[in-house]
This record gives C-alpha cells, structure tokens and sequence, in this order.
C-alpha cells in the first residue's frame, strides 16, 4: 500500500515537467490542430497545496482519526498558514508532542478530539493554552489493489 | 530602505519545528563530521557555550547540562531556508539571499505604500513565524550597513525583534556604542588598523572624512562603506529570481567560485576512497554551476591532511588544473578533479578533508569555443546530456544518476551506501521534509 502511495507522489512530480507544450516536429505535413491548444499538464501538488511555503507532509502512524478517513500510514497535508476553527482537523502541541485532532469548542473551552471511541477528549489546559502547529488540509489515503499491467 | 530579517539561531529553530519538546530546552547543532558548535540555542548560549567550541571538549558540559545535540542537517535546512525566503518574498518586489539564514528585502518606495514601516515590519517577522515555524529579527535601514546594524539592535534588544532607522539620529546614537569590527563590511585586519588609529566605534569611523575612507579602507570599498554608514545606498542589489515553478534562483553575479569540499569521518589515505571523493564533490560542486548558469575553466582540487599531525609540511595542498575550454559538464569537470588528485596525493599520507573549487566562471551560453574543446554538435549534445541527468537527479535526488568514479549510491540491496569517507553524524534529526523514508511522524 505504501508502494503505491509512493508511485501515485512520484507520478505527480514526475510527469510533470516532462510533457512537451509543443509536440509538432514533422517537417512536412499538417500542424497538430492541438498545438494552439495544449495546456500545461495538470499539477496535482499546486492544485492541493494553496501554499506550498507553509505546507508540510507527515505520516500517520496512529489510529485516532480513523473515524475522520485518516488511517495508519496515510499522508496528511499540514497547512501552517491557515486559521484553526472550530471543526477543523489541526495538529497541536500537547505536552511537548505533535499530535493531530479535531478542534472543538464547547462553551467556550477548546477540546482536541479524536475520531476513534478508545482516545478520550483532550481538554486544552488553560494555563498552557492551545498551541496549533498547523491545519490538515488534506489526507491522502492509497487504495492498494490492481496489478500492474505491460 | 533595506530591511535585514535574520532566522534566530536557525538551525536551532529549524530542529524546534519539528520537536516542540526542545522550545526552552538548551540545544546545540554541530558542524559537518560532528567537529565543533555551529548553532546554540539561547539557553546553550546563557551556558556559555562558545560559536566554534570543538565538540570533543565541550562534551562533558553538554552532557551536565543534559544539552540537546544535534549533527547538521543540511537538507532540513536548505528547505526551510527555501520556504522562509518564499514568505518574505510577499512582502517585497526583491528580496536578495544573503546567506541560508539572512534575506535583504527591498523596501525602496515602501514608504508610500506602508505609512508604518516599523509595524510592517513587525507584520513580515510575525508571518514568517506563523507560516514557518522559524522565528526571525528583522532590521529597517536606508542602506544594507545600516539595516545589518539594526538587525543586530532588534536582536540584543529582544523586544518585538523589528528595529528601524528611519532619522540620521537613531543610527548615530547606536553607532557610538558598536564598535567598529561589528560594522559590517569592516574586516578583522582593518579594525586591527582603526583600532590602532583610535578609532573603535562605528560612530568614530563615520565621523572621519569620505576621501579618508577612501585612502585608508580600500579604496572604492571604504567610499561606499563610508556612504552606506551615511544613509547613502551604494551596495549592490542581486535579487533573486524566481522562474515559473516558484524555484529560487539566488543571483549569481558576483560569484568568483563555485565549491563542494569536506571533511572526512576518518582520516582516507586509500587511492579508490580519496577519487571516489574527489569525484562525487566533482559531481556537486558542477550541478551547483549548472543551476546558476555558469561554466568553469579552473579546477581546483584541495586535499588536507590533520592540522595536528606533526611535521613541516601544510596541512592544506591544492593543485589547479585548467581546461582547454569552460566547461560544466560534470565528466569533463571529474577528470580533470581526478587529475589535480593524482598530481597531489601521496601515497601513505592520510587525509581529513578534500574539496573541488572551480572557479575562472563565465555564464555558460557565452563560452567561447577552447580549440580542443570539441565540436558544436559535441557541445550540444554534452547540454542534453547534462539537462537530462539534472533533471533526473531533480526527481529521484541525492545524486541517484552520476557517473561510477563517484561510487554507487545505493547498495544491491537498495539501501542507501555510506561512502568510506562520509563524515560521522551521530546525531542528524531525520529530513523530515525532503525524503520520503524519513518523512515528518504525527501520531
């Protein structure tokens, strides 16, 4: 499964730059009526990440969020540029460690909460304040499966 | 004006983004091969630990203290240096690269735009934190000299970490109390000389006359100096260029060399150790060209042996072999490296360090053809073969293409190999952000 999370990545960069913008190099014959109308490929990383300078990847190795479809070995997108709001999945700082929740505010006291029954709520320490890394912005889960093909 | 934003102990910093547990904690980052402290925390400089302390003999001090220490992590590094430029370069059309932990911004006309430049500065250093984790100083200033000055000012003065000079009378007062080596552009050997002249605080040496300056600092060099300590900009402003990947060009121009050397984690005395070496700085040193478009006539090859072995010989040999043509291809560039070795080394001794300088640079598309420097069809067909080996070690990183004098980069089993000469890096914090392997952990 990790395999092929790391194919789906490496396709993204890798074809990329690779596509010539102008593919017509017949010396006689007809001009490709495509030409005039070839696009840049599409760019998967540009499209997911709004900003690329404050987003960070990690691995998931836990299972407290398996409930919000984040599971053990995923890839999140960590925005740092982004406001935590109620409902938003965030990483936080607890007692020196990364962890990532959803933040919740329940009559005016902010709780991280995982997606998984077995992990209680963390209630945010109010002396310590809540100290937010950044903003998961995306999770990206492989399916496994198929068998390659040629 | 100019404004310096300076990363607060950056490697440190870079090292805390990643492990929250360390903020208030002393830490400290050591040089290539573990040799001494080239980055402390506050906390590790409140210990009295020295910029430059050999590892070996602070160690039991750092461990006193229960010290954090960490080996360079230099891929780490460069890639959050890159993201803090990136944020910096919203706030201003230039921003030039001063090192991977200083950026001038252009703020000429910023004025107009920004009635408080001090709160926008204020804004830029907040942002920085915010977007990137790192947490900077930043030092507004009519000219680079005295925008360093402030930066230094916004640092020892811990407040909001933003100073700015905005009347001759600000700078003047600081001036007095800096004193004259802490002036940028003023050497050790030439504060040596104002100091034996009397002349110990910034605000001495702006007083003396411009044509002083001009005689007694170096000409031209002391002239601007003089101006910039005036409010007068005069230094040059190489701004980065970014291309339409949002990559970073540093500018290039003004670059007398480029190098790749290092030290070793043992003392090599081996022929295929030392060329496997020399080859692979080779290799670097020509991709670090290639990417600011310039070729090279000169190789230089450095080989060092221990600075404490005893005997009359220098601890540093170089040897310079020139090219028939300027060259950036990485297989013309490793033979001739190759060469200067082979020229150099001598068997039996054991050395520490080795490097490849080229220098003698000219931009690439200009060179002028060397009378055996082969043929047109050659040349291009050589550009093709180096664009394409860029841009496949571009995708799959850390050299995987290179030639076999550099040695392989992975063993049969895929792992990667350790060359026998790589440095000792006990320490080194995973690249969190740059290999996949070794990817930022959340649980």
């Amino acid at each position: 499964m990790v395999a092929s999370l790391h194919d789906f990545i490496a396709s993204a960069h890798v074809f990329t730059p690779e596509l010539p913008l102008f593919g017509c190099a017949i010396p006689a014959g007809f001009p490709s009526p495509a030409d005039d109308h070839l696009d840049a490929p599409l760019d998967l990383t540009r499209h997911l990440f709004r900003h690329p300078a404050s987003t960070f990847l990690a691995r998931v190795s836990g299972d407290s969020m398996i409930g919000a479809g984040i599971h053990p070995g995923d890839l999140v997108a960590v925005d740092r540029a982004l406001r935590a709001a109620h409902g938003s999945i965030v990483v936080a700082v607890v007692e020196g460690e990364h962890t990532i929740k959803r933040l919740q505010m329940r009559a005016g006291h902010a709780w991280l909460v995982a997606e998984n029954p077995r992990y209680p709520p963390l209630a945010v320490d109010h002396s310590v304040g809540l100290v937010v890394w950044g903003v998961v912005t995306h999770v990206i889960h492989a399916l496994g499966g198929g068998q390659p093909t040629g | 004006m100019y404004a310096l934003v300076d990363c607060n102990n950056f490697y440190v910093s870079c090292e805390r983004v990643f492990a929250p547990q360390l903020e208030g904690r002393p830490v400290v980052v050591l040089s290539n091969n573990d040799g001494c402290l080239i980055a402390r925390s506050d906390e590790a400089k409140a210990l009295g630990l020295k910029m430059g302390e050999p590892y070996h003999l602070v160690r039991p001090l750092l461990e006193q203290h229960r010290v954090r220490v960490f080996s360079s992590n230099y891929g780490l590094y460069g890639d959050m240096s890159r993201r803090v430029v990136q944020v910096l370069s919203r706030f201003a059309v230039g921003v030039e690269v001063y090192s991977i932990d200083e950026a001038f911004l252009d703020f000429r006309g910023m004025g107009l735009l920004e009635k408080d430049l001090h709160a926008y500065g204020v804004r830029v250093r907040d942002t920085v934190k915010q977007h990137t984790g790192i947490p900077t100083c930043v030092g507004i200033a009519p000219t680079k000299t005295l925008a360093k000055l402030a930066n230094k000012l916004a640092r020892r003065l811990g407040t909001n970490g933003v100073t700015l000079f905005e009347h001759p009378d600000q700078w003047q007062q600081v001036l007095a109390q800096t004193p004259v080596e802490e002036i940028w552009g003023v050497g050790r050997r030439y504060a040596k000389k104002l100091y034996d002249l009397g002349i110990c605080t910034g605000a001495a040496l702006a007083a003396m006359p411009e044509h002083w300056m001009r005689r007694h600092l170096g000409g031209v060099v002391g002239q601007r100096l003089w101006r910039e300590l005036h409010g007068q900009p005069c230094l040059e402003w190489n701004p980065a260029q970014w291309d339409d990947d949002d990559h970073l060009h540093p500018a290039a121009s003004g670059r007398h060399s480029v190098a790749c050397t290092r030290s070793f984690g043992r003392p090599q005395h081996d022929a295929a150790v030392l060329s496997e070496a020399v080859a692979t700085f080779a290799a670097k040193a020509a991709e670090k060209l290639r990417k600011n478009g310039l070729a090279a006539h000169l190789v230089t090859v450095i080989l060092g042996t221990s600075r404490f072995a005893a005997g009359p010989d220098p601890s540093t040999h170089t040897a310079v072999v020139s090219l028939p043509g300027a060259s950036y291809d990485v297989s013309v560039l490793t033979q001739a490296a190759l060469r200067g070795l082979h020229r150099l080394r001598r068997p039996g001794v054991a050395y520490c360090r080795a490097g490849v300088v080229f220098s003698g640079l000219e931009t690439a598309g200009q060179k002028q053809l060397g009378l055996f420097a082969g043929t047109a069809p050659d040349q291009q067909r050589s550009q093709r073969l180096m664009a394409t080996l860029d841009g496949l070690n571009a995708k799959f990183g850390r050299q995987l293409v290179r030639l076999a004098a550099a040695g392989a980069a992975k063993k049969p089993d895929g792992k990667p190999r350790e060359p026998a000469w790589a440095g000792r890096s006990a320490h080194r914090s995973p690249l969190y952000t740059t290999v996949w392997d070794e990817l930022w952990q959340l649980r």
